[in-house]
C-alpha cells in the first residue's frame, strides 16, 4: 500500500477530487496547509506598508492506495492539478506498513 | 453651544404658531385677545432672522412660566427642577368622558400651553433618539477596532470597546456631567434665547471661573468672564432632577463615550487591562473640562464676547470636543505605550500587521456612518430646528467624498484601494464635517470631506514614518481630521445659520448681512477663523498634555503595557481569560516562544498568526 500526499493549489481541489473519484478512489483526507517552495512566497501591501507572505495557502490531499494503482493515480493528480505556472505543488508517495479499519478491525488492502 | 440657535428657531417657531393660532382663533372669538400684537411682531421681523429680540420689545407679550427660569410670580418658587415634565406646558388629551380637553372650552392660553408641551416633546424625542444612534456607534467602534487587530487580540479589543461604555458612563455620572455642564445655564446666549428642552436646564447654574459677573445689586449672577468649570450635578442628585437635564445628560454622555473609545483603537494589542480600566474612569476629566469650555459656556465659547473673535469657538457636534480630544489622547497613549512588537524593523521601517477581519471593519464603518445621523443632526437638541436637513445632507456628503478621496489618493500613489483605508476615509470625512455640519453649504461639505479623505491617508503614513504605531488609524481619523473639522468652520461657514451664537450679535454684521450668523473667512469673517485655530490649538495641546501626564502617572500605579510574552501570545488568554476564536487553532509567531525576541523575525512571521482550519471532506 502507498500513501499519496498531494499539495496543490486550493482552487484546484475540486478538479482533483473529481478526477480521483472518477478513477475509483473511495476516500480521501484534505487539509488546509501553508508553505513555500522555490517560489518563496511574495509581498503584499496593507495600509501602505509592505509585508511578505512567506507561507502561501495550499491544500494537502491524502489518499491511500494499493501498490499497483499508485502510479496511475499520481498521473491523475498531476493532470488535474496542473496549471503550468509556478506553485502548482508536489506529490509524495510513501510506503504504508499497515492499515486498519476501526469499525470492523479489517486490515491491509481490505481496509482501504 | 448649540443652544443659542435652536433657541432662536424654537422661539421663532413658537411665535409663528402663536401667530397663526391667534389669527385663526380671532375669527371665531372676539378680537380683544392680546395675542394679536404679538402675532404681528414676528411677521414683521421675520426676515431679520432675529425673531426673539423684537418679540421682547413688543408691547408686553407676557411669556408663560415654562419659558422662564424664574417664577413670574415672586411669591411662588420657580417650578425647576421638574422631575416629571409637568411644568413644561400642559400635557392633556382630548376627552371622551368629559374629564380631558373639550376644544370649545379652551382659551388661547390653553391651546398655547398644549402646543408648547408638544414642541418640547418633539425636541426631547429627537435628542433622545439621536442619542440612541450615537450610543449604537459603540458597536461600530468595536467592529472597526477589533477587525483591524490580529485574531489573537480580538477578545481583548472587543472587551475594551465594550467596557469603555460602562466605565466612561459611570465617571460621567459621578463627576463628568457636573464639571462639564454644571454651569450650562450661565453660558453666553443671545438676547431672547430659549432652551429647546425647556428652562428646567436653568438648574445647571453653578460653576467657577475668572471674573465673576454681578448684577445691578452687586449679587453674583453665576456667570464668569472666563468660565472654567461647572460644579453642579454630581451623581445627578435631586438638585438637578429635571427631565430636561436628564435629556442633556444622556445626550452628552453618549458623546463622551465616543471620545473614550477612540484611544482603545490606537493603543490596542498591547494595553494592559487594569491600566485601561483606570483610564476609563479618568477620561471624563479632560473631556468634560474641554467640553465645558466649548459647549458648557466656558472661556472658548466666550471668545466672541471677550475678544471679539467671531462667535467664539464654534463646534457644532464635536469635531474638536469629541474627536480631536479622543485623537490626541490616542496619540499620547500610542507614544507612551510604544509600538507593537514587530511593527518596525531594525531600520525603523514599518511592517504591516494586517487586521484579521476586514468585513468586520466595513460593517463597523457602516454602523458608525449610520450613527453619525444621530451624532450631527441630533446636536441641534431640537427636532423643531429645521436646519437638521442641512446637517444630515452635509454629513452624508462629507462621508462619501471622504471615502472616495481616500481611494483616489491611494490609487494616485500607485497603491491598491485598501479596504481598511477607504473605511478610514469615510470616517475621516464624517469626523471633519462634525463641527461645521450646520454652518456650511453642501458643496463645502464635499470639499471638507475631500480634504479629509486625502488627509487621513497622508496622516496614516506620516505617523507611521515617525514610529507611532496606531493599529486602526484613530489618530489620523479622529485627531487630525477633528482639528481640520474645527478649522474648516472658520473657512466655510456661510453666515446663514447661527445668528447670535454664543451670545455674539455684532451690529456691523447685522447691518452688512442682515443677521450675524457664524461666518468663515470665505464669507467675510476672518476673526472666526482665528478663533477656530485657537480652539484647535487648545484641544491639541490641552488634550495631549493631560493624557501624556496621565498615562505616565497611571503607569506607576499599574503598568500600562503587557509583558512581551503576553503580547506575543496574544492578549486574549492571559488578559481576558477568553479567546476571541477558541475553535480555531492559532499559530502565534514561531519566534514568540523564545525569550530572546528577534524583532525582525517576529514581524516576518506576523502574517502567520492566522487560523489554520482542518477541513475533512468525505
Amino acid at each position: 500500500m502507498k500513501m499519496v500526499e498531494a499539495i496543490v493549489k486550493p482552487f484546484k481541489l475540486d478538479e482533483v477530487k473529481e478526477a480521483l473519484t472518477k478513477a475509483g478512489v473511495q476516500g480521501m483526507t484534505v487539509e488546509e496547509v501553508k508553505g513555500f517552495g522555490r517560489q518563496k512566497g511574495h509581498t503584499e501591501l496593507y495600509r501602505g506598508a509592505e509585508y511578505s507572505v512567506d507561507f502561501l495557502p495550499k491544500v494537502k490531499i491524502q489518499i491511500l492506495v494499493p501498490d499497483d494503482k499508485a502510479a496511475k493515480l499520481v498521473e491523475v493528480i498531476t493532470d488535474s492539478a496542473k496549471t503550468g505556472k509556478i506553485g502548482d505543488g508536489k506529490i509524495f508517495v510513501t510506503p504504508v506498513e499497515e492499515v486498519i479499519r476501526i469499525r470492523t478491525g479489517e486490515k491491509g488492502e481490505d481496509a482501504i | 453651544m448649540k443652544r443659542k440657535i435652536f433657541g432662536y428657531v424654537f422661539a421663532f417657531m413658537a411665535m409663528l404658531l402663536w401667530a397663526s393660532l391667534s389669527d385663526r382663533v380671532s375669527f371665531a372669538a372676539d378680537e380683544s385677545k392680546e395675542g394679536v400684537p404679538a402675532a404681528e411682531a414676528p411677521k414683521a421681523e421675520a426676515p431679520s432672522a432675529v425673531p426673539a429680540a423684537p418679540a421682547a420689545a413688543a408691547p408686553a407679550p407676557k411669556l408663560p412660566p415654562y419659558f422662564t427660569a424664574t417664577s413670574p410670580d415672586p411669591k411662588t418658587p420657580a417650578p425647576w427642577p421638574d422631575p416629571t415634565g409637568s411644568a413644561s406646558g400642559v400635557w392633556a388629551t382630548p376627552a371622551g368622558d368629559g374629564k380631558g380637553d373639550v376644544p370649545d372650552k379652551l382659551s388661547m392660553q390653553d391651546l398655547y400651553d398644549r402646543m408648547a408641551h408638544n414642541l418640547y416633546s418633539i425636541n426631547y424625542v429627537w435628542a433622545l433618539v439621536a442619542g440612541f444612534l450615537v450610543m449604537f456607534m459603540q458597536a461600530g467602534f468595536m467592529l472597526v477596532e477589533t477587525g483591524l487587530c490580529r485574531a489573537k487580540n480580538a477578545s481583548h479589543t472587543a472587551a475594551m470597546n465594550l467596557m469603555i461604555y460602562p466605565l466612561g458612563c459611570l465617571a460621567f455620572w459621578v463627576y463628568g456631567f457636573a464639571i462639564g455642564w454644571g454651569n450650562w445655564w450661565n453660558g453666553p446666549v443671545a438676547p431672547g434665547w430659549y432652551p429647546s428642552l425647556g428652562p428646567g436646564l436653568s438648574v445647571l447654574n453653578e460653576g467657577w471661573g475668572w471674573g465673576a459677573a454681578v448684577d445691578a445689586a452687586g449679587k453674583a449672577t453665576g456667570a464668569f468672564t472666563y468660565g472654567l468649570i461647572g460644579l453642579k450635578g454630581w451623581f445627578l442628585t435631586g438638585a438637578v432632577g429635571d427631565t430636561a437635564v436628564l435629556v442633556l445628560f444622556f445626550f452628552m454622555m453618549v458623546f463622551m463615550d465616543t471620545t473614550a473609545t477612540i484611544p482603545t483603537g490606537a493603543m490596542a494589542e498591547r494595553w494592559a487591562w487594569k491600566n485601561y480600566c483606570l483610564f476609563g474612569l479618568w477620561i471624563a476629566l479632560p473631556y468634560c473640562l474641554y467640553g465645558n469650555w466649548v459647549w458648557g459656556g466656558g472661556w472658548l465659547a466666550q471668545g466672541g464676547i471677550n475678544w471679539g473673535l467671531g462667535h467664539g469657538a464654534v463646534d457644532f457636534a464635536g469635531s474638536g470636543v469629541v474627536h480631536s480630544m479622543g485623537g490626541v489622547i490616542a496619540l499620547a497613549g500610542a507614544m507612551v505605550l510604544g509600538p507593537r512588537i514587530g511593527k518596525f524593523n531594525a531600520q525603523g521601517r514599518p511592517n504591516a500587521m494586517p487586521g484579521h477581519d476586514v468585513p468586520m471593519v466595513a460593517l463597523g464603518t457602516f454602523i458608525l456612518a449610520f450613527g453619525w445621523f444621530g451624532f450631527n443632526p441630533g446636536s441641534t437638541l431640537a427636532g423643531t430646528d429645521l436646519r437638521i436637513s442641512y446637517v444630515v445632507v452635509n454629513t452624508m456628503l462629507a462621508g462619501i467624498v471622504g471615502a472616495l478621496a481616500a481611494m483616489v489618493t491611494l490609487m494616485m500613489k500607485g497603491l491598491k484601494p485598501d479596504t481598511t483605508m477607504m473605511c478610514n476615509g469615510m470616517l475621516a470625512g464624517l469626523v471633519a464635517i462634525t463641527a461645521p455640519c450646520a454652518f456650511v453649504d453642501p458643496w463645502a461639505a464635499a470639499v471638507i470631506g475631500l480634504v479629509a479623505g486625502w488627509l487621513v491617508v497622508v496622516s496614516v503614513f506620516f505617523w507611521e514614518a515617525r514610529g507611532i504605531d496606531d493599529p486602526v488609524g484613530a489618530i489620523s481619523v479622529h485627531g487630525v481630521n477633528g482639528l481640520w473639522g474645527v478649522i474648516s468652520v472658520g473657512i466655510f461657514a456661510t453666515g446663514q445659520y447661527g445668528a447670535g451664537w454664543n451670545g455674539v450679535v455684532r451690529d456691523g454684521m447685522v447691518k452688512l448681512y442682515g443677521s450675524d450668523g457664524v461666518r468663515g473667512l470665505l464669507y467675510g469673517d476672518f476673526s472666526q477663523f482665528i478663533m477656530q485655530v485657537i480652539d484647535a490649538g487648545t484641544v491639541a495641546v490641552f488634550g495631549f498634555v493631560m493624557a501624556f501626564v496621565w498615562f505616565k502617572v497611571s503607569d506607576l500605579i499599574t503598568p500600562i503595557r503587557v509583558s512581551k510574552e503576553i503580547e506575543i501570545e496574544g492578549l486574549d488568554g492571559p488578559e481576558m481569560g477568553v479567546l476571541g476564536y477558541p475553535d480555531f487553532q492559532l499559530h502565534p509567531s514561531a519566534s514568540g516562544a523564545s525569550a530572546a525576541i528577534d524583532v525582525a523575525s517576529a514581524a516576518a512571521s506576523a502574517p502567520l498568526g492566522v487560523q489554520v482550519r482542518k477541513v475533512v471532506t468525505d
